[in-house]
């Protein structure tokens, strides 16, 4: 453990690992998505009450899962930053953000779409919406912190401390907005609230959901890649691979 | 098949824009990241190729001499 | 100076005795010292108190004088509006010792810097938390507030905006080095003032409503020992992450 620590310090061992798990996760991202995309969209059955547009789940649920594990990610990686002063760790923070907050808006708008023919409305502020709503500010708040600071280690510090703040807030914010929710709506109907799925229905979406974290272990591989070469450009071993690449 | 015909399947039984603009985005957003990471990986090898060029030609002019400091500079500060 | 000793010896460790150090001396210091400079700049501690004001006054001009109406949706305006006034105030909470260097002698104290940025904390909320949570009752009346929820109107003011004190002051510290922090300092508090907003507007409501209050403002009092374990730490860490930068 403490042997593989170790070599997280050296941006070139990563860099090398890197590229050969890269293409993996690729391939799997890309068979997983294909496949639960063409299995939800095209053979898993309507829903019986909300009909074909319960099909968005199947983009809605990945999004929001993967929006809130990489604001997780980007906790711990600030954590492992912070303590052991791991260079790695706070490349694969600055790369993670964006995606993060992309996927948070795909499942707003994603959930909010669904709302239209679901509940007659375009915005509703249900207690998932909302949460994920704040969690895109949180986002964005660590995105600009982050690119507020002139010198790189105080802005890496800076949205370490924030994402760490940031993430032991979310269960306190979910809580705080489940129930300021079911105070103040009577029924609630949760837009994935079903006891029971049918496994024709919740097979594809675990393929998706796997899909999508195989896609952004992916991309996180490939952008920490590229941060590495940019952080490290005077290091011979990078000028070296630049003149290989010719 | 949840559909028997293709345009039963665009159409999604009415909830068409719903279900396509999510999809739709989606997709965008996922195509979007894959090919803003692999220009950005292209970009800075671009960089660096032309930067080894700069100093070696520098390098050839001041008889071999260290690459000046103001590009070492910037580069550790590159965003 | 063998000779002279006696005399000599005694007065000599007098004036060579160290001064009460200590940290409870160090957070006193701090907190007496804040609290004057604070109470020197009048508008400072005013200008939160008349945002408060204006805010309330704009909305029924904005909305509707129907009392009804504001009746429904006072909680939630006072509770707003304070949060704001409260949020305002936060940017000069650092500022003025980061700019004159004091801030940084902070830094090299000996003592830890997590209580004396607590102490700081302290004073802001007595002299920002505390009068809004006080004015706030007289503002309700203008929104047509139903009687039997003023008193917790002010307790839960008290009480949130402690927590809002605190929890902003992480985000002054991240801050206060920044050129334009004022704007980025509301980004990133907000989302982490909401659970606060949440039952504080719900504790008011309750009373209105006649549930229980208790429960409401027992959350917040939770929310209030969390944000004072966990806030000081992590001050301190973005007030060296600032200095240093």
């Amino acid at each position: 453990m403490w042997a593989f620590l170790n070599k997280l310090r050296s941006p070139k061992w990563f860099y090398t690992i890197s590229a050969r798990l890269q293409p993996w996760f690729w391939a799997a991202a890309l068979i997983l998505i294909v496949t639960g995309s063409v299995w939800g969209l095209a053979f898993a059955p309507a829903d019986y009450q909300q009909g074909n547009s319960f099909r968005i789940i199947y983009v809605h649920v990945p999004a929001a899962f993967l929006a809130q594990s990489i604001f997780v990610s980007l906790a711990v990686t600030g954590l492992v930053f912070m303590v052991w002063k791991i260079k790695i760790a706070d490349m694969a923070a600055t790369v993670m953000a964006p995606l993060g907050a992309a996927m948070t808006f795909v499942a707003l708008f994603s959930g909010a779409v669904w709302g239209v023919p679901t509940w007659g409305t375009w915005w509703m502020w249900d207690a998932r919406l909302t949460s994920m709503l704040i969690l895109l500010f949180l986002y964005l708040g660590v995105i600009a912190l982050r690119g507020a600071f002139a010198s790189r280690d105080s802005a890496s510090r800076a949205a370490s401390v924030l994402a760490m703040v940031g993430v032991i807030n979310i269960p306190i914010i979910k809580y705080s907005v489940d129930w300021w929710y079911t105070l103040h709506q009577p029924a609630t109907f949760t837009v994935t609230g079903r006891a029971a799925m049918p496994m024709e229905m919740w097979l594809p979406l675990l393929i998706m959901v796997l899909g999508f974290y195989c896609f952004f272990i992916a991309l996180t591989l490939m952008r920490t890649r590229s941060e590495i070469l940019r952080r490290e450009s005077s290091k011979r071993w990078v000028r070296e691979l630049a003149e290989e690449a010719n | 098949m949840a559909f028997d015909t293709f345009q039963e399947f665009l159409a999604m039984g009415g909830h068409a824009r719903y279900v396509w603009s999510a999809w739709g985005l989606t997709a965008v957003l996922l195509l979007g990241a894959v090919l803003h990471a692999r220009f950005e990986r292209r970009q800075l090898m671009r960089q660096l190729k032309r930067r080894l060029r700069r100093e070696a030609h520098q390098a050839g002019h001041a008889g071999g001499a260290q690459p000046i400091p103001t590009s070492r500079g910037r580069s550790t500060n590159e965003a | 100076m063998p000779a002279s000793e006696g005399a000599l010896g005694k007065e000599e460790a007098v004036v060579r005795a160290e001064p009460r150090g200590g940290l409870a001396v160090a957070v006193w210091a701090t907190l007496k010292r804040d609290l004057l400079l604070l109470l020197r700049r009048r508008s400072e501690v005013l200008n939160p108190l008349v945002f408060f004001a204006i805010v309330i006054t704009l909305f029924p001009i904005g909305i509707s004088p129907d009392p009804a109406l504001l009746a429904a949706i006072a909680p939630g305006l006072l509770w707003v509006a304070a949060l704001l006034a409260a949020l305002l105030s936060l940017d000069s909470l650092f500022r003025a010792d980061y700019d004159d260097g004091s801030l940084e002698q902070l830094l090299l104290t000996p003592q830890p810097l997590a209580m004396l940025a607590l102490a700081k904390v302290a004073v802001h909320w007595l002299l920002t938390g505390l009068p809004l949570a006080l004015m706030a009752p007289v503002l309700g009346i203008m929104l047509a507030l139903p009687a039997g929820s003023y008193l917790v109107l002010a307790v839960s003011l008290a009480l949130g905006s402690a927590s809002l004190s605190l929890i902003g002051a992480i985000g002054a510290a991240l801050t206060v080095g920044l050129s334009r922090g004022g704007v980025l300092l509301s980004l990133l508090v907000l989302p982490l003032y909401i659970p606060v907003l949440i039952f504080g507007a719900g504790a008011v409501q309750a009373a209105i409503f006649g549930d229980s209050v208790l429960a409401h403002l027992a959350i917040l009092g939770a929310l209030l020992a969390l944000a004072l374990i966990f806030a000081p730490l992590a001050i301190a860490a973005s007030l060296r992450i600032s200095i240093n930068g």
